[in-house]
C-alpha cells in the first residue's frame, strides 16, 4: 500500500506563476514564488488529472476524424464552442446545460460531480478581478 | 491552476480532485515522523473475498473484518457492494476507495442502463472500473472482484487497483487470498450445483479467515443467477462471541429480611404546567 506521497521528480513546465504585467511574476495577485512550488508538481497525478478532459477530448477528435473525415470534428468543437459561450458571468454559478448534454455529462457521474463542489466553495471570487481575467484585461 | 496561497481567485473553481494540501501534507508527515508519532492510516479491509462461476450462475463471498492497521475498526462490514440489480461486486483494499468506486460505477451503470433500456452487463461495468483505476493509476486502491449473470451468461471478473483485470471462473483477493486459493485450486471443479459452489465459497472464505490475520468474522455469500439474487449475510458466523458461563449476581433471597415497615407520603399536586417542545 502506498503511504506518503509520490513526488514526481522530473521537472515540468506548466505549473508555472501567472505573470502580470510587464512580464514579471505578479505578487500582489498570485502571492510569493519559490522555485520549487513552480517545477514540481505535488502529487504525482497532480498534471495528468490537470489536463485529462483535454486528452481525451484530443484522443476523441482525432479518432473521429479518422474514421469519418475532418467534417466531423470541426461540427463538433463548432458546436462546442457555441454551447460553451451560453454562461453567466463568471463569478456567478452557470449550469453549462448546453456543454453538459453535449459532452454526456449528463448521463454520467464521477468525482468531479462529488468532490469539491464549486458550489459549496469556501473561496469567494472577487467580481472585478474575474472579469478583468475573463477579458483579458488582466 | 489554482494555488491556495493566491490572494485572489481568477477562475471559477472546477470539482473533482484538489492537490492544493499535497506538500503541506508531506512536510507535516515529514515532521511528524521526526517526532517518533505515527500518521493516522486509512482504514483498510484486510480481506478475503473470492467469487466462483457454478452451472447457473455465479457465488460471491466476503469475510466481514475491517482493519485500521492492527486494529479491528468494524467486526462486521459488509464488503458485496451491490453494482445493479444482477451484478454485485467484492471490495478489498482501502475501505473508501471501494465503497465510493462501487457506488460510483452504479450509478454510471444504472444511467447506462436507462438510456439503453436494457440489463447492464457485467463486461460494461468491467471496463468502467478498469478504466476509472487505470486513470488514477493505482491510487485509488480498490482490489475487486466482479460477478453477475446478464444475457451472456454468468461472468466473473477480478480487478487490481492499477487497472488490470482477469476474466476467470474463480478468483480471489485481498490479504487471505492465498489461503482461499488453496481451498479453490483443490476442490474447484466445472459445472458444479449450487449447494457444492455455496459450500466451497464457504470454506475458502474460512480458509482465509483462519489463517490470515487481516481476515475474521463471519462468512457473506452473495450468489446470482438468472432472475434471482440471494444475499446471504450472515451466511456463516464463524466467530460468534464467546457466552460468559459465570455470573457473579446474588441470588434473590440470599439476604434475609428481618422487619418490613411501610410509610405512606401524603403529596398533593400543586401547580400543573405544560410545556410544549419545539418540534419545527
Amino acid at each position: 500500500m502506498i503511504t506518503g506521497l509520490l513526488f514526481c521528480s522530473v521537472p515540468v513546465t506548466g505549473m508555472g506563476q501567472q505573470v502580470g504585467a510587464y512580464g514579471v511574476q505578479d505578487t500582489l495577485r498570485s502571492g510569493f514564488s519559490s522555485v520549487k512550488n513552480e517545477l514540481l508538481p505535488s502529487h504525482a497525478l497532480e498534471l495528468s488529472e490537470k489536463n485529462f478532459q483535454l486528452n481525451q477530448d484530443k484522443m476523441n477528435f482525432s479518432n473521429l476524424r479518422n474514421i469519418q473525415g475532418l467534417h466531423a470534428p470541426l461540427k463538433l468543437q463548432m458546436e462546442y464552442r457555441a454551447a460553451r459561450q451560453i454562461q453567466r458571468l463568471p463569478f456567478l454559478q452557470s449550469s453549462h446545460l448546453a456543454l453538459d448534454t453535449l459532452k454526456g455529462n449528463d448521463e454520467s457521474i464521477s468525482f468531479e460531480d462529488i468532490l469539491n463542489d464549486p458550489s459549496q466553495s469556501e473561496m469567494v471570487g472577487e467580481p472585478h478581478i474575474m472579469m478583468e481575467y475573463k477579458l483579458g484585461l488582466m | 491552476y489554482r494555488k491556495m496561497a493566491t490572494l485572489s481567485v481568477c477562475q471559477p473553481q472546477l470539482g473533482g480532485f484538489s492537490f492544493e494540501n499535497c506538500k503541506r501534507n508531506a512536510v507535516l508527515e515529514a515532521e511528524v515522523t521526526k517526532l517518533g508519532c505515527n500518521v493516522p492510516s486509512a482504514r483498510k479491509t484486510g480481506t478475503t473475498i473470492c467469487g466462483v462461476v457454478f452451472k447457473d450462475g455465479i457465488v460471491l463471498g466476503a469475510d466481514t473484518r475491517a482493519t485500521e492497521g492492527m486494529i479491528v475498526a468494524d467486526k462486521n462490514c459488509s464488503k458485496i457492494h451491490y453494482i445493479s440489480p444482477n451484478i454485485y461486486c467484492c471490495g478489498a483494499g482501502t475501505a473508501a476507495d471501494t465503497e465510493m468506486t462501487t457506488q460510483i460505477i452504479s450509478s454510471n451503470l444504472e444511467l447506462h442502463s436507462l438510456s439503453t433500456s436494457r440489463l447492464p452487463r457485467v463486461a460494461t461495468a468491467n471496463r468502467m472500473l478498469k478504466q476509472m483505476l487505470f486513470r488514477y493509476q493505482g491510487h485509488i486502491g480498490a482490489a475487486l472482484v466482479l460477478g453477475g449473470v446478464d444475457c451472456n451468461g454468468p461472468h466473473l471478473y477480478s480487478i487490481y487497483p492499477h487497472g488490470s483485470t482477469d476474466k476467470l471462473p474463480y478468483v480471489t483477493m485481498g490479504s487471505g487470498s492465498l489461503a482461499a486459493m488453496a481451498v479453490f485450486e483443490d476442490r474447484y471443479k466445472q459445472d458444479m450445483e449450487e449447494e457444492d459452489a455455496k459450500r466451497l465459497v464457504r470454506d475458502a472464505i474460512a480458509a482465509g479467515i483462519f489463517n490470515d490475520l487481516g481476515s475474521g468474522s463471519n462468512i457473506d455469500l452473495c450468489v446470482i443467477t438468472k432472475g434471482r439474487v440471494d444475499y446471504l449475510r450472515p451466511h456463516d458466523m464463524a466467530n460468534k462471541k464467546g457466552v460468559r458461563t459465570g455470573n457473579y449476581k446474588y441470588k434473590q433471597g440470599t439476604t434475609g429480611v428481618l422487619t418490613k415497615s411501610v410509610i405512606k407520603l401524603d403529596l398533593e399536586v400543586v401547580e400543573e404546567t405544560v410545556q410544549t417542545m419545539d418540534t419545527s
